[in-house]
Formats: structure tokens, sequence, C-alpha cells
């Protein structure tokens, strides 16, 4: 098996099998896990007080027990979210933090069925002002003191201040790999591509680190794979299930690049420098302030569609996929506006509704190859 | 024509001051001054110490919706890529601004513009938008901004997960509302007016007393209020709360409701079989058939949330006691709080169940509700009911469920007096 082989088959076990990724965290460190619920949370601060920070991105599981608390015109990341609140499996963690961007959110934050205490933290929407920052700093900072009585320990600045060193860390060959797995799709399928994404919310960051940056160097090494088939975007919440994704990696398609809540959007900005700021609390508070195009951070100048425009055009790509979580409307709000604009921009684009519970993909499918054959 | 306000009943007052809010936008507009659209629960002080014309997209979808007209416009966004699971309120109100908007660029009233029964309201020059109600006003503003290309403003209210209202994001919030003040001076191009600012601020506090009498009076058994009536007059706590229509309007539906007590006319007459809290949106397609049931069956609706949504009594001149209560706004608020809310609302007017409306358009007002209604039920012993609808969207109301949860609690809250 090559090293790349390897590395790639790590990322699969741990993306595909989380809990066995956690109980080992838990095993070799002695150290407890926290999950966040969902999007973005200041996973620094759990990080920095030697906890396992974990992202709760739903699962592709059938949806029972959660009907009993949720109408089923909620989102299928809640849906399914709910479901594994009631199935127990969350239960391994410590505590959980929920985010408020959606209405959604604001009610799932308040409906917690798992068995550990569950936190709350809410972004500001307000977003070009100090205050802003301000207010979001102090945020941080109760729920730090509320993680810190449940955890039993004191988290420092400094120890914050290593970790966000080490998350930018991971963000910068994050962005690396992103850039050059566009040139290795043969090697890089979309699965794959989502796996080494996805594993990043499992597996300590700094193991994570070591070896995305084994993988871009081995990449490094070989020359960019003459790639015949249509070349995309992709944007949204999330990509999954894998039945998805792998509609388009049998289809012929390569992700060159992406828009996906769960993946780029966590890393395609650093927490910025400590310049003028010691704080680090303060500092997590820019990186909200400074996200940018997401359907989640409140932008009167939707630059969210300009900004899938310059990726096309950066990227090379041959049009973009908009991933639309079912039942989503923050995301809903944004794509009557965002297909105008790649309309006007001459760029194919296709929108297939995520769903996390389904099975069937006969429709995405037909779909899809009409799609492949648009761009050809 | 000279107009009598004194002679007027305050239905025809509430009737008057709302064509005279909307006549003003339009004169806004002719002679070049600044119109807004707002969120119904944002900061209106501001605009109105600035003489800005406000414009309440919500209280105007809800128009359209009880005028029937709701089906073209809900059809029209969807023709324009907006899904069918998007508040009908923000579909209805996108496509009359893109059908406004259509019609200022060719000149041309757009069919569907000219059929629609809501009143006539001009475009804006900019929007203000506040999130103590949820979070999709966000979303929705921002596309109204980006389509007309004006400035968005933008007053946000952190959810409480924990009340009372904690200190650091009073002052953000009034952090925002100082921020909002240059971009009014420009829009108008003069110095903000602090004077009038701090009157209208008494103002707003002087038409709220008045709105949570209205409700005091759904205390008294039998009832001289029908609840169902403050869907109507709720439109003037939201788009005039900062002049004097409210107050005075109100003023005079509490004298008429205390004549009709003193005079012992209740509003069902000697049918007030039972009385239950109502909780939610209206279903304003379906607003006569919501109301002939319950009446068929003498129940009164005498608990409302409404009063405690505007309940805005915060101290003039501060802006962190404004900023206080624009954020602990009953939907902005907690689990715990919500059911805290809606168990007195459930005392205090004698209420024997709860209804809530399990509104297809409205993700943050109906996910609790299971859960906020059972707490309801361990605090007070109430039973409660709730049945599927949507404030705007006449398809997703199902009359003969409706009847069939209505006639439940009916018999539900009979064999609970036994
Ligand atoms: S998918 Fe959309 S609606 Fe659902 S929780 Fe996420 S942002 Fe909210
Ligand atoms: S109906 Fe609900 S979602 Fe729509 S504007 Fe009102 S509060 Fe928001």
């Amino acid at each position: 098996m090559s090293r790349i082989t390897e590395i790639l088959a790590t990322f699969d076990d741990v993306a595909a099998h989380p809990r066995k990724a956690i109980d080992s965290f838990i095993q070799e460190t002695g150290k407890g896990a926290v999950g966040f619920a969902y999007v973005y949370g200041p996973e620094e601060i759990v990080h920095a007080a030697g906890l396992l920070p974990v992202g709760m991105w739903g699962a592709h599981v059938p949806i029972s027990k959660a009907r009993a608390y949720l109408p089923p015109f909620a989102c299928s990341i809640a849906q399914s979210i709910m479901e594994l609140e009631c199935s127990g499996v969350y239960d391994v963690l410590s505590a959980v933090v929920f985010c408020t961007p959606c209405d959604t959110l604001k009610c799932m934050s308040q409906m917690w069925r798992g068995k550990c205490p569950s936190l709350t933290f809410v972004h500001p929407q307000n977003r070009g002002l100090e205050a802003a920052n301000i207010y979001l700093a102090q945020e941080y900072r109760n729920l730090k003191e509320r993680l810190e009585a449940i955890i039993g320990q004191t988290i420092s600045d400094a120890a914050i201040t290593r970790s966000i060193a080490v998350y930018n860390a991971n963000r910068r060959i994050m962005r690396t790999f992103s850039d050059i797995a566009a040139d290795h799709p043969d090697i890089i399928d979309p699965l794959k591509r989502h796996a080494v994404n996805k594993a990043r919310f499992f597996m300590d960051k700094a193991r994570h680190t070591a070896l995305v940056t084994e993988l871009v160097d081995e990449l490094n090494r070989l020359p960019k794979a003459a790639w015949k088939g249509p070349r995309i975007v992709l944007s949204g919440i999330m990509a999954e299930p894998d039945g998805f994704l792998d509609i388009f990696k049998e289809a012929g398609f390569a992700v060159v690049a992406d828009d996906l809540a769960q993946e780029s959007r966590q890393y395609r900005h650093d927490v910025p420098d400590a310049s003028g700021h010691d704080d680090p609390l303060y500092r997590l508070a820019q990186w909200w302030q400074a996200l940018d195009g997401c359907s989640l951070a409140t932008d009167p100048s939707k630059h969210r569609g300009a900004m899938l425009i310059d990726m096309v055009s950066r990227h090379k790509a041959d049009g973009v996929v908009m991933a639309q979580m079912k039942f989503c409307e923050p995301e809903e709000f944004d794509f009557p506006i965002i297909y105008q604009q790649l309309d006007q921009a001459g760029i194919p684009n296709l929108m297939i509704e995520v769903d996390l519970e389904a099975n069937a993909f006969e429709q995405i499918k037909t779909r899809v190859q009409t799609f492949r054959d648009v761009l050809a | 024509m000279t107009v009598n306000i004194d002679e007027m009943s305050s239905r025809e007052m509430l009737q008057y001051y709302q064509s005279l809010l909307d006549e003003k936008a339009r004169t806004h507009k002719k002679e070049g001054k600044p119109v807004c659209w707002s969120s119904s629960v944002a900061p209106s002080e501001i605009f109105v110490a600035m003489d800005i014309a406000l414009c309440y997209p919500e209280t105007h979808a809800a128009g359209i919706g009880a005028k029937h007209g709701a089906m073209d416009m809900l059809e029209y966004s969807e023709g324009r890529g907006y899904s069918n699971d998007i508040c009908s309120y923000a579909r209805i109100n996108i496509s009359y601004m893109e059908l406004l908007k259509e019609k200022a660029r060719t000149g041309i009233t757009p069919e569907i513009l000219a059929n629609c029964p809501g009143a006539d309201i001009p475009l804006p020059d900019l929007v203000v938008c506040t999130n103590n109600i949820c979070n999709t006003l966000l979303k929705w503003y921002e596309n109204l901004a980006f389509e007309l290309d004006i400035p968005c403003i933008v007053i946000d209210v952190p959810f409480n997960h924990q009340m009372p209202v904690e200190p650091h994001r009073k002052k953000y919030i009034a952090a925002q509302i100082e921020a909002a003040i240059p971009v009014l001076e420009k829009v108008c191009g003069r110095a903000f007016d602090h004077q009038k600012f701090l009157e209208v601020q008494k103002q707003t506090r002087r038409s709220v007393e008045q709105w949570l009498k209205i409700a005091e009076m759904a205390a008294y058994k039998p009832s001289p209020l029908n609840g169902f009536d403050l869907f109507n007059y709720m439109a003037l706590i939201v788009c005039a709360r900062s002049t004097e229509y409210a107050e005075k309007t109100f003023r005079k539906f509490v004298a008429e409701l205390q004549e009709k007590l003193d005079s012992g006319k209740y509003a069902f007459g000697d049918n007030e079989k039972m009385r239950f809290v109502w909780e939610g949106i209206a279903v304003w397609p379906h607003l006569a058939h919501t109301f002939k049931s319950l009446k068929q069956n003498g129940m009164l609706l005498t608990g409302s949330t409404y009063p405690s949504v505007w309940n805005l009594q915060y101290e003039p001149g501060d802006l962190e006691s404004m900023g206080e209560c624009y954020s602990n706004v009953y939907t902005n608020t907690c689990l715990d709080n919500r059911a805290g809310v809606l168990s007195k609302v459930a005392t205090d007017a004698k209420c024997d169940g709860v209804v809530l409306h399990q509104n297809r358009s409205c993700k943050l007002m109906c996910f609790l509700n299971n859960d906020t209604a059972s707490v309801v039920q361990d605090r007070t012993g109430l039973p409660y009911v709730m049945f599927d609808g949507d404030q705007t969207d006449p398809r997703n109301f199902s009359p003969a469920q409706y009847d069939t949860r209505i006639q439940s609690l009916f018999e539900m809250a009979q064999q609970n007096k036994k």
C-alpha cells in the first residue's frame, strides 16, 4: 500500500467510525470530548483544555425517535442530530455546545435529549461593529467558565493562544490540500476529499495536520493528473450522505473547490494575529466577523454568489453544484440570488437536495448525468 | 373632508390611522423623503424621530393573506426560485418588492400587483431588521437590501437562553442603535434629532401602556374583549407605537370595553362556555373559519401572548434599557420564560385550555410548541391541542383537522371542570 493510500485509509476510517476515533482519543489521553452542534464553535477553547472537540453534523441514520420531537419540516441535519441524541450516541461526550445562527438551532439548543450538559452561545449577526467582537468575546468567556466548571479544570489564555496556532496551522494545510487535491482528482476523488475534511472533526488537530501535511507532500511529488471529466465547485451546508458524493465520483466529476459549511468555510481564513489584541477570545470573535459568504453569517451584500463565481474562475471549474440541505431556510434564501448571478455569469449550475436519511439516489443520478452532458 | 377623530369608534380609528400611515409613506416617496421597511419589533423610535416613513412587511403580508390575495404572490415567489419551505410572509413580501421594482423599471403595473388586495405601499429607501422574533428576518431583509441596493440596518438581539438579558448583550444592542444613527443622518441629510428621539420614546411607552391595558380587560369573566380583535388592533402596536395614533386608538378601545363591561355586554353575550389561550399567529386566509368554529362552541379567546411581544416598558433616554426591552421580547427568550409567560397569560385570563398553532411558516414559533405546552400543562393543569396551519399560505391549513382539534380541546376542558 502506498503512503498516500495508507493516509487516505486512516481518514476514511475516522470519518466512517467517529465513535471509534473518539473512544481511542479518550483511552490514549485520559481526557474527554466535547461536542459542537454544529457549524461554527470556538473549538480552540476545548482543545486548550486537552479535550477533543467533536463536530456534530448528524449521520446517515433512519429517523424514527426524532419524529416525536421535531415536525417533518425541520431540516434534515436537525432531524439527524435529534435521532442521535435520542439514541444515546452522544452520551460519550462530557458536554455539548450549541450555537444558534438559525431558528432551528435556537430550538434545538433547548431540546437537548442527550445525557451530558448542553451549553449555548450566540454569534452576533451585526457583523461590522467593534461592539460585536467585544460581545462575542464575552460570550466565549462565559462559555469557557461554564466548560471549566464541567470539566473541573481552568483553561488559561496562554493555552488558548497555543491552540489557536494549532488550529491555524490546520486551516493553512487544509487550504493547501484543497488546492492540491484539485490537481489530483484521480487520487483524491470526491469521497476521499470529503473524508479528509470530515476527519478534522474527530481527530486531534495536530495529528490531522501532520497527516494532511504528509499527504500534501506525497501528492506534490506526483505529476498533475490529466483530467478529462467535469470540474465542479460544491456549495451548501454539507455534502452527505456518501451516496450523494458517490454519484459524482461514479460520473467522473472532480470537486476542485468547495463552499461547504462543513468543509472549507471552516478553514478558508485564519484566526487573525494577536496584533494589538492579547485576548485570544477576542481573536476568536474576530474570526467570526471575518467569515464571509456563509448563509448563517448575515451579509446584506450577499457576497456568496460573487465568491462562487470567483472560485469557479480561480479553480477553472466547469460548474457549481448547490447541495441544498432539505428544509434549511437560511440556504433557501440564498439560492434564488445565487442562481441569478451564476446564470448571468454563464456558469452552469445544478441544485440537489441533501437529505441525510436518503438511501435512494436514482433521481439524483439521472440529473447528475444530464448535468455532465451539459458540461461536456 | 374634515375628520373628527373624537367621534370615531376605535375600529374606525384603527382603519383611519392605518391608511394614514400608508398615505404618509406614499407622500414621502413622492416628495423624495425616506421610506423604511421594518420588521415588526424593531426600534421604530429612531426612525420616527427622523420623520422617516415606516412600512411593515409582516403586517402588509398579513393584510394580503386576510384579503385572500396570498396565492398569486406565493406562486410568483416560487417562480423566482423561492422554496415553499420559506416563511410565507417573506415570500409574499419579496414578491411584492419584486413587482414594485418591475413597475418602477417599466412604468407598467404588473397584473399581479394591480390585483393585489393589500395596501399600496412604496418601495423602501432603507430597511431595518431586528431578529427578536426570528432569524428568518435576517435572511429576508438581506435579500430586500440586496435586490434594491439600499442600506440594511440590523439591530441584532442575541437569543436569550437565560433571563434576564445579560449586561454585555445590552451594551452590544445599545451600540448598534448608536451606530444606526449616522446611517439615518446620511439617508435624511440632516443631524439626528435627539430631543425628538426622547419624546418619541416617551410616546412609545405610553402606547405600550395602553396596549397592555386592552389585554387586562380579558381578565373579566365573562369578558368584554374578544381576543381575536387583538389580531387586528395589533397592526397599530406594530406600525404606530411611536406615534400618538396607537395610544389614542387603544385608549378609545379600552374605554369601549369598559363601557361594555359596565353595561354587561360581553363578547359572547351569555354564551361564553370556555376561555382559552391562542399561541401563535392567526391563520389569516382562514380567519373567519378559525373564529367561527370556536364561537360555535362558545370558546372565547382571552389569553394572548401578543401583549408580551410589545411589552416595551423601558426607561426613556436609556439606550441599554431600550435594548433590553427589544431583546426580552417573548419570542426571543428561552423555553422556561416562554412557558412562564404562557402560564401567566392562561392564569390571568382565566383560561381553560391552550390552542397552539403549529405554523408551517414559522420554525421558531412551532418547534418548541410541544415542549412548551407540556411545561404549561404541568404548571397549570390545562389541556392543550395543536393544529397545523400557516399564517398566510392557505394551502397549509385543514379546516377539518382544525375543527376536530378544537372540539377535542372543548371536551377535555369540560372533563377538567368536572
Ligand atoms: S441546516 Fe440550516 S436550518 Fe438546519 S440547523 Fe443548519 S442552518 Fe439551521
Ligand atoms: S412568521 Fe415566523 S418566520 Fe415568519 S417572520 Fe414571523 S416570526 Fe419570522
